[in-house]
């Protein structure tokens, strides 16, 4: 397949920090940027939070991961720029989100899943920048999947809707990273 | 009349529901939903899934489960298979899998099928 050209990094110098290009609720807002005042934990019940922080520490699961592939990518020397490029910004996304879902897991009492020592990738398979990037692209489609499937159990409507503008940034990346492949970046009307 | 009615009502609510056909390579493009999380040959965020079938849940080695997990005792087939994805948080309350599930029943199926298929496979589960 063909790399096709790309210029990943048009607005470099006018990056946003997550959250701050969404309008998202206070509380939203207050559960994923750590606000102290206006947490949800004063008015939900010890089940809702449970169920929401269980759902929380699996999608900051799967951030962490997508933390390391991208470093491993980065790291891989496969990599050419701009593409490096483009990979390093995602990354940089992925600890946004990680750092935002952390911080509204303890805000709903709960602990942060820590990051695994070790993530079993599937090295020996990624010898060209294609192979890094279709790895990439099968995480971010997951991701998306993990999101759609957590966006209608979480019983906050708040952290629903945060959790549906992750997931609009994890599927912009699977279509940037399909588009780099020479794939149709949009294949479909739904994502499921 | 109403003890007959009553008695087929009573059959269609206590009968299993019949699995349906899966069509394995359907299930294939089902399983790229998972694999934010799973994978095939390795664990990751969540367990591997390479001999899944006839497994007892809770029993990958060197992958940390929930305690509800490890409690839940049921050996993965079909029907064990299809109650878990159908609604994980609700089939065992304290999982670690926060996702939904796999409404449709025709896309469990499938699902399961390309599972049992891939997860055997010598070419990729050593």
């Amino acid at each position: 397949m063909t790399i096709v050209k790309l210029d990943p990094l048009p607005a470099r110098g006018k990056r946003r920090t997550f959250l701050s290009g969404f309008t998202l609720s206070a509380t939203a807002i207050a559960l994923l940027a750590g606000n102290e005042k206006l947490g949800l934990v004063g008015s939900a019940s010890a089940q809702t939070a449970n169920n929401d922080v269980t759902i929380l520490n699996s999608a900051l699961g799967a951030e962490q991961q997508a933390i390391a592939a991208y470093q491993l990518g980065a790291e891989s020397g496969l990599l050419q720029k701009p593409v490096k490029d483009l990979a390093v910004q995602f990354q940089g996304h992925h600890k946004a989100h990680a750092d935002a879902l952390a911080k509204a897991v303890t805000k709903l009492g709960g602990k942060p899943v820590a990051p695994m020592k070790d993530y079993h990738f599937p090295k020996e398979k990624l010898k060209s920048q294609n192979d890094v990037l279709s790895f990439a692209a099968t995480l971010e489609k997951g991701a998306v999947s993990a999101y759609l499937g957590a966006v209608p159990i979480l019983t906050d409507k708040d952290l629903a809707k945060a959790a549906a503008s992750i997931l609009g940034d994890e599927a912009m990346h699977w279509a940037v990273l399909r588009y780099a492949l020479g794939q149709n970046p949009v294949p479909d009307a739904f994502m499921s | 009349m109403r003890l007959l009615a009553a008695f087929l009502v009573g059959l269609l609510t206590c009968a299993p529901a019949l699995a349906a056909d899966g069509n394995a390579e359907r299930g294939e493009e089902i399983y790229t939903r998972c694999k934010a999380c799973h994978a095939l040959e390795q664990n990751r965020v969540g367990p591997r899934h390479c001999g899944l079938f006839g497994r007892k849940a809770g029993s990958v080695p060197n992958y940390q489960y929930s305690s509800a997990m490890k409690k839940y005792g049921v050996t993965w087939n079909e029907e064990t298979l299809d109650k878990f994805i159908e609604n994980p948080l609700k089939t065992v309350p304290g999982t670690k899998m926060g996702y939904a599930g796999v409404k449709d029943p025709q896309e469990r199926a499938d699902l399961i099928a390309y599972l049992k298929k891939a997860t055997s496979d010598p070419k990729i589960c050593e």
